[in-house]
Formats: structure tokens, sequence, C-alpha cells
């Protein structure tokens, strides 16, 4: 499957510069998978060492937070939109 | 140097008045020269009193707005409740961005205290924080 990928400001400069590439993978865990592999400097602001999403990144197919769709375990169709936004957080502690 | 309207600075003052006990937080559109245009309260997803998160549709709707609309995300505001406007070390280690205004709100102080911020490479630089009307 081949789906749109759109990339915030933040992580541009650690993945080529792009603000839309082209991805592949029938999930979202093998869509996240392939771009450590393409771009290892990202890899510790996707996934967990176990696979999981990281905590500080959100990810939407379409208009749907993946958390809702099983995590790396939800499907990407042909033409879906995928957007990575890590999480703006921080606090006084 | 970021520079907010007095309508602006009373906007993030007023969200954070209003999560209370909890932090405050939101997001700051605007010029790459840091004039704010656009101030988009959020709710803290964090729910708590020390930490905030921006809500995660508030960051997607934020993002979109930008993408189509040719703004650009400048920063984020969120307050300390019981201690000074200064980033914490949560907030130097999650600050996302080197290009983003960071504005810290103190409710400890009395009148309440506003101030702005940038992190680059984990160290804290005050700003001159310039309000118009």
């Amino acid at each position: 499957m081949s789906a749109v990928l759109r990339i915030p400001t933040v992580l541009r400069p650690v993945m080529g510069g792009e603000s839309v590439i082209a991805v592949e993978g029938s999930t979202v865990g093998e869509v996240l998978t392939t771009l450590t592999t393409t771009y290892p400097a990202i890899k510790g602001q996707l996934l967990n060492d176990d696979g999981t999403l990281h905590r500080f990144l959100n990810v939407y197919v379409n208009d749907d937070d993946v958390r809702y769709l099983g995590g790396v375990e939800a499907s990407v169709r042909n033409n879906d939109e995928i957007t990575l936004l890590p999480a703006v957080a921080g606090g006084a502690i | 140097m970021l520079t907010l309207t007095t309508s602006q600075r009373e906007t993030i003052l007023a969200t954070c008045v209003r999560a209370l006990p909890n932090e405050g937080c939101g997001l700051l559109l605007g010029s790459p020269e840091g004039v704010v245009s656009d101030v988009i309260p959020s709710e803290n997803v964090a729910d708590s009193a020390k930490i905030y998160e921006i809500d995660p549709k508030v960051l997607l709707s934020t993002f979109r707005r930008v993408d189509h609309d040719g703004l650009t995300l400048v920063g984020v505001f969120h307050s300390h409740t019981h201690s000074e406007a200064y980033p914490s070390p949560t907030d130097v280690g999650q600050a996302p961005d080197p290009t983003w205004h960071y504005v810290l709100v103190s409710l400890a102080a009395r009148p309440a205290q506003v101030r702005s911020f940038r992190v680059i490479d984990g160290r804290v630089n005050e700003e001159t924080l310039s309000i118009e009307d």
C-alpha cells in the first residue's frame, strides 16, 4: 500500500527536509518501521524498543488517532494520509 | 522577541485561570519574526496541576490550518500554578522546536507573570516580550 505521510516542521530536519513523502506499508507499524530504517535519527521519537508507539507521538490516519484503531496494528490503505505530530507537553516538575 | 497584543495576553491569562487548579496551555500562531496572530487555547489533556499536554485534536486542527493558511506555529504557552514563570527541566526536556517561543505564565505571582523564552540545545534564554495595543 502506498500512503501519503505529512511531516511537521519539527521532524523535517531529521527526515530529509521534506514536508510530504510517499510511504509503503499495510499497517502503521510497518510504515513507521520503514521510516526508522530510512531515517535512523528519528527512531527514538517514533517507536519504543518493544515496537509500540512512543508515548509522545500522535499518529493520525486521515482524521483518526491510531491509538483508538489498534496503535501500530492500525490498517493503512492506498492513498491514506498519515500525519505524525509529536506531543506538545511539559510542566512545572 | 515575541510580540503579543494586550488582548492576546489576556486570552492567555484567562485560559490559564480557567484551567485552575490544573496548568493551562495553548498554541501560538504568527509570523516567523515572532508577531503573534492567533492564540489557540487548548484543554490540558494531562489533567494535571504539574504537567500539561496540548489536546492532540487541537494540535491536528492547528497543523492543518497552518498548512492550509500559510501561517506558522511559532510557539506554545502554559502556566505554572505554584512556581515561577521559568521553564522547568521537564519543559526544557520536552521543548520540541528551537524555533519556537515558549511562553510561561506564573499564577503564583501577584499579579500573574507572563514571560517568553527560547530553548535551544537545552539552553534557556529569556527574550523580550512586547505587548502592543
